[in-house]
């Protein structure tokens, strides 16, 4: 009974429900829900009130299909079941995403107080002291775990913080008359909004490859920066886990030329107490809350970028900002040379509330024991998947790698054909995510990139390279099988993934009924 | 039904095991037998096709007879339909060049051939852009880029193409190399040609991913920022051989030379395919500029099939006026390993070397390591 | 070595979660008196021993030996004490919850791009499913769910729309406002861009930065007038200001004050006249009464989706959608993933995959299409259950009811001495009020009303000096005839 206690091997079956489009779920006057209607009085008094509209009126209604109530929830229960979300799997796959455990207790009050859920944004600032108390204290946290002097919660996501740090970088030159600046550099294990960003703000992007160890090249580094560089955006440690140990070297180069240096830290789970942004030399940076603070990941949102500044950067920073007279809290929208804004209202309030109880609830201790439980669990699982026929781990060897390694199946691929995407689709047969490879191009090649943060066991961890290991073991011997699965998924392999032809993409039902000349 | 042609050059990589470098002529191959040698490139071929047998109920395979082919395609579980004549025993480079032209005409849908350089450049001279070509490594020298890593991944790369599945056609580089300087132990090879090569589709796994430039993107990117650059009306720039430097010619609608250097001023064509003296003169006087990309699977810049760039051109040009194209995949590929120039002055090879900027898209750089 | 501690204090210790246990390691007692906690589960001192021993290191800070000394964090964090135990912790948040006042015990009548509206059960029951909530970027087979809901959405937002492409969601409608304009520059090759002076300042404001550049502007921004009496374009000064260098007209209908762009016809004649794209900033939930931007012309329809079902949540629920026709000069321009129906080994199953193919943008000089990254996918998936609930009967009636409640409302308070409709145009859910006559600032009326626990209008006296005190009033479905009424009789009263 249960998952076999010598290989640590489940039979594990995904729900696979075969369900229909709900558009074609449709039954002509079935009704999914009834809404309030106009009472009499006002009816009365008003009539019918959509003649004003004249041809503006929709002359038919929206296609959306006709359902029963019932109907519908078992439908999108059901393609819940075909979801494997970190609730019901040993998320260790998603490397970089750091997969950790959100509190109920916080989804809870997130998704049912109404002191939460029933708050207008614009509502007078005496009636949401809660939330901006939230606010400004989370402010607080942060700055202390950065060194940063400022934060701002406005950004929607990781990327967008980049962003937002990308444009105060912007306004600050542009503020000292600097109109050489129109460079930007990253590297190439950064995640890729760190050159994505500065691109769409307008800046030349200049990226450095790493060197035969793994690190971007300090003297590519000095080769690249120059009175036309704007700033350097870099994640470290980088996706690889790799700690760069010259940082400041890196930081100090950039300052030398009068640009500034912003410090992406979405990796930032296996660092918290340990080292910070500042002491590293950097004027920005950033942290994705649904990642390192215990915000869910929600299907790719709703998330956000908490991004942190030096004092001299403040006056840059979005509005509004929440402040603190010393005895209520308030929104100040008084910042003249602000980049203005990148969000509506001062960003996604359940997100500031769950980072500041999971802050509140681990306390400094809590935070380290975070940070060296997900550094030891990645040795951890590093020893044991190096030892896993066919894998291979290139750059900084004999180093220790922070909080996620990237490994790579170059020697699987040269011996028996089967490459990571094959591996990747056969996880999911054991009830694991299918794990993330990296970023493209594949420097490393046949990558995958593996993160078991702080709130997976030692047991987790070796189901977990069980079933790498078992993965290996069937692709020796039985490279096809491994190549056509998943088998126990709600679907099975996907023939061409890739949609590259314009008469095979179909992105709404509608635009597939079209081009399949179905009714 | 696909088709599927197949040629083994029987006697390619035959010298290797028993030191001698290289296969072709037939005194080699003569003393290499003598020596005892075994040739290798049919069993290489055998491990390829057993792959495809998988696929052989819905194959049509066409080879050439004994050695060249049909023993390899029999070992392999095919039936294959065999053309053309051979002396068994002493094949030559004509066979090779007249089984591919034979099996074009046959229209073949792919050509799986087994050898090395040389019979990469035999298939080349006969073949060209005509058939989609891949290798099956056998021979000793393997510096073209036509061929599968492995004889078992040609073999996968053959089955999906022949599916029709995640397949891409790329132009690969053939390389020749100078087999007299070879043996003597100088390694100069040259661009020779482009093959059109199948390989397995990336599934670009871009989830969480952004901002990212397709290669052809990059490629258009790339164009768009050298040609920003020639709207100085006084600045000429040579552009030098490969594919990615074709992109800025086929941008400016001006016949390219694939394998040659040609000269381009405000957006026309100055003139085409030049030699190293015709350089010097026509850019006497003018501000010029150098466009080159990376040659060959070393990542050569100079020294591989652009030898009009003579260190002369070079000096005369300036090193600061070298712009530098790839894309951050051809860069990727190197794995870290330095760009590299062989000028042949060691003394200008040595000024090349540093760091330099590479671009690799619209207002996109990389900052690369050159060596020598 | 055995330390002997009397059995209750070994159990106090033990309840408390904090144990005292003596290990043998390399010779040495190690003497562990750590708290474990519930969500590190190898912060139990003898599996951490363990695990260390295997790693074949000493201690932690061996493992980040590669971090140099300088570059350490040698303090202690200054933050407060835990608050460890799950009983006291939620306590603690929920003072802080509790010290809000919230629009279920105060009547609200706010609206400025986040709206009050109902929200279903079902569509609560759905993006509280734990899988929903904790999944990320899973493939297509373990999280096949995931993405059937996700095309369900795009399907389900094209219906309403009447257009055949959507990409993922965005943070938000400023943010599907901003990528909207760039896409219509990058489809064009041009690089100005007009907007009405009536728009929604944030939308104006993540615009600005958006379009910026390191030394100037990328795209230029022009603004178009607009007429004070009837909050409608000023269709003189868009012919104006329109030219060959326009890449796109963009016009919110409704308007951020409140009204419907009646004229939307014929600007969006005038922007294609000029080879320009017609953006069209619109509200989803007014769109089974209202025509979609689609069939008066707009190529870009976009907006913000939280009124569909999700709760205001203080601005967390925003979310943002882009469509456009099936013109692969639109599609090759968005910027977030897009992913499509295909199929799989097995016969007549469905499969996703993703759209991928070379995005040749028109522009080889646009680097890239901006940036992506995760944005607002639970709420895209929450909408796609609120349209399957609504069908097209619900989403008719809704319109209906809306219209019907805002303009009694609207009826009722301009019977009020003093107090006036500013414009006369039709509006859907939200009108604007003018006090200027009444003598009160609307920022003293609406501190008058909480008194009446009612949150009046948003203040857009700063915002529009030219219309004196004035105040955005939304009335939603939720609103009840005797809300309206106490709301009357409160600004009655407070402007006596």
């Amino acid at each position: 009974m249960g998952r076999d206690k010598n290989t640590l091997l489940r039979k594990f079956h995904q729900a696979r429900w075969d369900e229909e489009i709900i558009l074609e779920m449709s039954v002509p006057g079935e009704r999914g829900i009834l809404v309030p209607r106009a009472e009499e009085g006002i009816r009365a008094e008003i009539g019918e009130g959509v003649s004003v509209l004249g041809n503006l009126r929709r002359k038919v209604p929206p296609a959306l299909p006709e359902v029963n109530q019932m109907r519908i929830n078992r439908h999108y229960m059901r393609l819940s079941q075909e979801t494997l979300g970190t609730d019901v799997n040993i998320d260790i796959s998603q490397g970089t995403c750091t997969m950790k455990y959100s509190p109920k207790f916080q989804e809870h009050l997130a998704a049912r107080h109404p002191g939460m859920t029933e708050i207008h944004p614009l509502q007078d600032e005496d009636t949401i002291q809660g939330i901006l108390e939230m606010y400004y204290k989370l402010e607080q946290f942060l700055k202390e775990i950065s060194g940063m002097d400022y934060f701002c919660f406005q950004p929607g996501g990781g990327a967008h913080g980049v962003f937002t740090n990308v444009s105060i970088v912007r306004a600050y030159h542009k503020s000292r008359g600097d109109k050489e600046r129109t460079e930007a550099i990253t590297t190439m294990f950064s995640h890729p909004c760190d050159a994505a960003t500065p691109r769409t703000a307008g800046y030349k992007v200049v990226t450095l490859m790493p060197d035969e160890n793994g690190y971007p090249d300090l003297q590519a580094m000095k080769a690249a920066l120059s009175e036309r560089t704007a700033g350097i955006f870099i994640t470290n440690p980088e996706d690889t886990g790799i700690y760069n140990p010259r940082i400041d070297e890196y930081v100090k180069a950039a300052h030398d030329v009068g640009a500034l240096c912003s410090y992406d830290q979405a990796n930032a789970n296996g660092m918290l107490g340990i080292a910070r942004a500042i002491e590293a030399g950097f004027d920005l940076c950033q942290f994705n809350i649904h990642k390192t603070f215990s915000a869910p990941h929600g299907c790719m949102g709703p998330a956000m970028g908490a991004h942190g500044v030096k004092a001299e950067l403040a006056k840059f920073l979005p509005v509004p900002r929440v402040e603190f007279d010393g005895k209520r809290y308030y929104l100040d929208y008084n910042r003249p040379e602000s980049i203005g804004r990148v969000r509506s209202f001062y960003g996604n309030a359940p997100i500031v509330m769950r980072a500041y109880a999971w802050i509140m609830q681990h306390g400094a201790e809590g935070l380290r024991e975070v940070a060296e439980c997900s550094v030891l669990n990645n040795n951890y699982i590093e020893k044991k998947i190096r030892e896993v026929p066919g894998v291979v781990v290139r750059y900084a060897k004999g180093k220790r790698r922070l909080e996620q390694v990237r490994y790579s199946w170059e020697k699987l691929k040269e011996d028996t054909g089967v490459g990571t995407e094959d591996v990747m689709r056969r996880m999911g047969d054991f009830g694991l995510q299918h794990y993330w490879t990296s970023h493209h191009p594949w420097v490393v090649p046949e990558p995958f990139t593996l993160e078991p943060c702080e709130s997976y066991s030692k047991d987790d961890i070796d189901e977990y390279v069980a079933v790498i290991r078992q993965i290996s073991k069937e692709a020796y011997e039985d490279p096809e099988f491994v190549k056509n699965s998943p088998y126990n998924l709600p679907v099975h392999k996907v023939l061409a993934p890739s949609i590259d032809e314009t008469e095979r993409i179909a992105v709404t039902w509608r635009q597939y009924k079209k081009k399949k000349g179905v009714k | 039904m696909k088709k599927l042609g197949v040629i083994v050059n029987p006697v390619a990589g035959i010298g290797g095991r028993v030191g001698l470098k290289g296969s072709d002529g037939i005194e080699i191959v003569l003393k290499a037998k003598e020596l005892g040698a075994q040739p290798e490139s049919p069993m290489r071929a055998v491990d390829a096709l057993k792959i495809v047998s998988n696929v052989k109920d819905s194959i049509e395979v066409i080879t050439y007879p004994y050695e060249m082919g049909e023993e390899e395609c029999q070992e392999a579980g095919f039936n294959p339909k065999v053309i053309g004549s051979i002396f068994r025993g002493e094949t030559t480079p004509g066979d090779t060049k007249k089984a591919a032209e034979e099996m074009v005409k046959n229209r073949i849908d792919l050509l799986l051939f087994a050898g090395g350089d040389g019979t990469a450049r035999d298939i080349y001279n006969s073949v060209g852009y005509k058939v989609p070509v891949l290798g099956i490594p056998a021979g000793v020298k393997i510096h073209s880029a036509v061929f599968a890593v492995t004889p078992r991944s040609a073999g996968e790369v053959a089955v999906m193409f022949l599916r029709d599945r995640l397949i891409n056609i790329r132009e690969a580089e053939v390389m020749d190399i100078d087999e007299d300087a070879f043996r003597s132990g100088a390694v100069t090879s040259k661009l020779y040609g482009y093959l059109r090569v199948p390989e397995e589709s990336r599934y670009v796994q871009s989830v969480k991913t952004g901002g990212i430039i397709a290669e052809k993107e990059a490629l258009a990117g790339i164009a768009a920022d050298v040609i920003d650059k020639m709207d100085d009306d006084d600045c000429y720039f040579i552009i030098g051989p490969g594919t990615t430097t074709r992109v800025i010619m086929d941008s400016l609608r001006i016949n390219n030379t694939l394998l040659g250097v040609d000269i381009v001023s405000n957006r026309q064509l100055i003139a085409s395919d030049v030699s190293e003296n015709q350089l010097i003169d026509l850019i006497k006087g003018h501000r010029t500029k150098i466009v080159v990309t990376v040659i060959g699977g070393q990542g050569h810049l100079f020294g591989r099939g652009n030898q009009q760039l003579s260190p002369k051109v070079i000096r005369e040009v300036g090193i600061k006026n070298i712009i530098v194209i790839a894309t951050k995949e051809k860069l990727a590929a190197l794995s870290g390993r330095p760009l590299l120039v062989d000028t042949g002055d060691e003394g200008l090879n040595k000024e090349l070397s540093g760091y330099i900027r590479v671009t690799t898209g619209f207002e996109d750089y990389v900052i690369y390591k050159v060596g020598y | 070595m055995r330390r002997e501690r009397s059995l209750s204090s070994r159990f106090i210790d033990f309840i408390s979660g904090r144990y005292q246990i003596n290990n043998e390691i390399g010779g040495k007692v190690m003497d562990e008196n750590k708290i474990v906690y519930p969500y590190i589960p190898n912060s139990v001192p003898e599996i951490k021993a363990q695990m260390l021993k295997e790693v074949e290191a000493s201690e932690i800070m061996d493992l980040y030996i590669e971090i140099p000394e300088h570059l350490k964090y040698k303090r202690k964090l200054n933050i407060p004490e835990p608050i460890s135990d799950e009983y006291s912790i939620r306590r603690h948040i929920e003072s802080l919850l509790n010290k809000n006042k919230n629009c279920s015990e105060y009547l609200n009548f706010m609206g400025a791009s986040c709206a009050q509206h109902f929200v279903p059960a079902v569509c609560d029951e759905i993006n509280g499913r734990g899988e929903f909530l904790t999944a990320y970027v899973g493939e297509s087979y373990a999280d096949h769910g995931k993405w059937q809901a996700l095309f369900e959405y795009g399907s389900l937002m094209g219906e309403l729309l009447d257009m055949d492409i959507l990409s993922c969601p965005l943070y938000d409608g400023t943010q599907a406002a901003a990528t909207s304009l760039r896409m219509a520059c990058r489809c064009t090759g041009r690089k100005e861009v007009l907007l009405p002076k009536s728009i929604n300042q944030e939308v104006l404001m993540v615009v600005r930065n958006y379009l910026q550049g390191p030394t100037k502007p990328q795209v230029d921004i022009q603004m178009i007038d607009f007429d004070t009496k009837t909050g409608l374009l000023d269709i003189k000064d868009l012919k104006k200001k329109i030219s060959s260098k326009t890449a796109s007209v963009f016009i919110e209908n409704p308007g951020y004050l409140g009204c419907i762009e009646t004229q939307a016809e014929e600007i969006g004649k005038i922007t294609h006249k000029n080879g320009a794209e017609f953006i069209v900033y619109t509200d989803p939930i007014s769109l089974g009464m209202i025509a979609p931007p689609s069939q008066y012309g707009a190529t870009f329809a976009c907006g913000d989706f939280h009124p569909l079902g999700i709760h205001m949540q203080c601005g967390g629920g925003q979310g943002g959608f882009i469509a456009t026709h099936d013109d692969m000069k639109y599609i090759a321009e968005f910027k977030d993933l897009m992913f499509g129906l295909t199929e799989t080994l097995e016969e007549g199953e469905y499969g996703f995959g993703e759209v991928l193919f070379d995005r040749t943008s028109y522009g080889s000089r646009e680097k890239g299409k901006e940036f992506t990254g995760t944005s607002t996918g639970l709420w895209a998936i929450t909408v796609a259950v609120y349209l399957s609930l609504m069908g097209p009967k619900g989403m008719v009636e809704i319109g209906q009811t809306i219209m019907q409640k805002a303009q009694y409302a609207a009826r009722q308070i301009s019977k009020i001495e003093g107090v006036n409709l500013l414009f006369n145009t039709p509006f859907f859910k939200e009108f604007v009020i003018n006090f200027s006559m009444a003598g009160k600032s609307v920022r003293k009326i609406n501190k008058a009303l909480l008194e009446y626990k009612i949150f009046g209008g948003k203040d857009i006296s700063d915002e529009f000096p030219q219309f004196g005190q004035s105040a955005l009033y939304c009335v939603t479905e939720i609103v009840t005839k005797e809300d309206i009424d106490k709301l009357v009789n409160a600004l009655r009263e407070i402007n006596k």
